[in-house]
């Protein structure tokens, strides 16, 4: 109905904020009527949401103009921010942004790369970086939630762990459990979403893909290739990460550090 | 430096273990300081001492689950720190208070140490270590069906199963019922005399360590306090 008043797809889209706008508030007002105050924290998170991805639009405007290795700049950049994120989630882990920017480098960098020379991924950067920064998230997440049950895993265990260094095992057979829980953890949502496709949710990716008047068909194979490249990623850098921060758990003289 | 001066025992027997300073800081507590004693190849001492006065600590230092701040242990007249430290601690073997089994049956938890070094548990072994602890037919059992007392003797049947030369134990009876805590000290002891193993066994009860060991380092604070023959507990400090 809207497009009938706007001939301008710049006032369109307005027109469209401005009514989901009026929706959310909507909902803001529902839950203020039954007690629940949540009218500061949604206006910030209402006017913050639409300022960021407005920026990126704009930033992307310029990128998309740029040469194309300006995308492995932008890439990068996700990851170093991605694990800085992921990071935070992980307190108490020793080193944990170094581990989980080799977990994401590792694990999101090498599916990127290799998709992108394989050429399931367009190299132009109006694809890749949108396709890169949804493989990069999903990393983000396993990466944390992996090193996250690591940690509580090993923090469970220490007299299991101490008395296996005690019969003189290796650290990396003492804590072999613990890291199979770890990987399994970072693993699990992707599983699920896997699983979920298609039935329980549309993805975005080929939503939009159908929205612009794409195949559906080529729009389902190619969002199952994103949820794949995504589930690869994820499991890699999850193992990647998990072994790196294994290593740092233990001192040279195999004593237990991380407790 | 207060020095264990009771540890010369009769002329020629070899020093199995020395600790020369024996410290350890953490978190910026003293648990270890400057201790120094000497234990002969064969004896048994007790670490005797209130709680919190280092024994633990001690203990964990000399298998080398933790890292001395400053001094060292000589094991066998090597600094231990020049010994790989799987291998040191299959030679000084170490038994937890409690007995951490592995999910499984009693046989796995028994071959997990020999197959830490790719050995296998000979079966005609593994019978004479369960029997010896006073378990005979519990190899095929699972773990998760043992008392509080089947589990620490399968517990030292698994430190034994390493060959060790000199045995830690961090009060073996302290997580077991009154009934299991006096079987289970005269398993210890009777393994002790007949292997003739060197041991250390941290206790904070003197009569037990009167009942288990020839001789006691009393620490208090930390710090060594006073080193006698165990006849001679009662004047200790």
């Amino acid at each position: 109905m809207l497009a009938r008043f706007f001939s301008d797809t710049l006032q369109l889209g307005v027109a469209q904020a401005v009514i989901t706008l009026v929706l959310a508030l909507a909902v803001v007002y529902v839950a203020r009527r039954r007690g629940i105050h949540l009218e500061r924290e949604s206006a910030i998170a209402l006017v913050r949401g639409f300022v960021q991805i407005v920026a990126v639009g704009s930033i992307l405007i310029f990128l998309f103009r740029g040469p194309s290795w300006v995308s492995v700049i932008v890439l990068l950049l996700m990851m170093l921010a991605a694990a800085a994120t992921a990071a935070r989630r992980a307190r108490g882990v020793p080193g944990a942004f170094v581990v989980s920017f080799y977990g994401i480098a590792g694990g999101a960098g090498l599916v990127i790369v290799l998709m992108t020379w394989l050429g399931a991924i367009d190299p132009r950067m109006a694809s890749l970086i949108p396709v890169g920064s949804m493989v990069i998230a999903s990393a983000m997440n396993s990466n944390a939630l992996a090193l996250e049950r690591f940690r509580s895993e090993i923090s469970s265990n220490v007299g299991y762990i101490e008395a296996g260094l005690a019969l003189g095992a290796a650290p990396e057979r003492v804590v072999a459990p613990y890291v199979q829980a770890a990987v399994g953890a970072g693993m699990i949502p992707r599983i699920d979403t896997l699983r979920a496709l298609g039935i329980v949710w549309i993805p975005g990716l080929m939503a939009g893909m159908v929205l612009a008047g794409g195949d559906p068909i080529y729009a389902a194979i190619y969002q199952f290739v994103v949820v794949g490249m995504i589930f690869a990623a994820s499991g890699l850098t999850s193992l990647i990460s998990t072994i790196l921060i294994r290593a740092r758990a233990f001192s040279p003289a195999e004593q237990l550090m991380l407790g | 430096m207060p020095v264990d001066e009771n540890s010369a025992g009769p002329p020629g027997r070899k020093l199995a273990l020395r600790t020369d300073g024996l410290t350890r800081v953490a978190d910026g507590r003293t648990l270890v300081d400057d201790v120094s004693i000497s234990v002969e190849t064969g004896e048994v001492v007790a670490i005797v001492g209130p709680s919190g006065s280092g024994k633990t600590s001690l203990l964990r230092l000399l298998n080398r689950l933790d890292e001395p701040t400053a001094g060292t242990v000589f094991y066998e007249g090597q600094d231990y720190r020049e010994i790989p430290p799987r291998e040191l601690r299959r030679r000084i073997g170490m038994l937890l208070q409690r007995p951490y089994l592995y999910p499984g049956t009693v046989k796995e938890n028994l071959a997990f140490g020999p197959a830490s070094h790719d050995e296998t548990l000979a079966p005609d072994v593994m019978s004479d270590l369960l029997e010896r602890v006073g378990l005979p037919d519990y190899a095929d059992r699972d773990v998760s069906r043992l008392s509080g007392g089947e589990a620490q003797r399968v517990s030292l049947a698994r430190t034994l199963a390493n060959s060790p030369d000199v045995l830690l134990l961090d009060e073996p009876t302290s997580a077991l019922d009154e009934a299991s805590q006096l079987g289970v000290e005269e398993l210890i002891c009777r393994i002790i005399n007949e292997r003739g193993l060197t041991c250390l066994v941290v206790t904070h009860d003197r009569a037990q360590a009167v009942r288990v060991a020839q001789r006691a380092v009393i620490l208090d604070e930390s710090r060594v306090v006073d080193s006698v023959p165990t006849s001679e507990i009662k004047h200790a400090r």
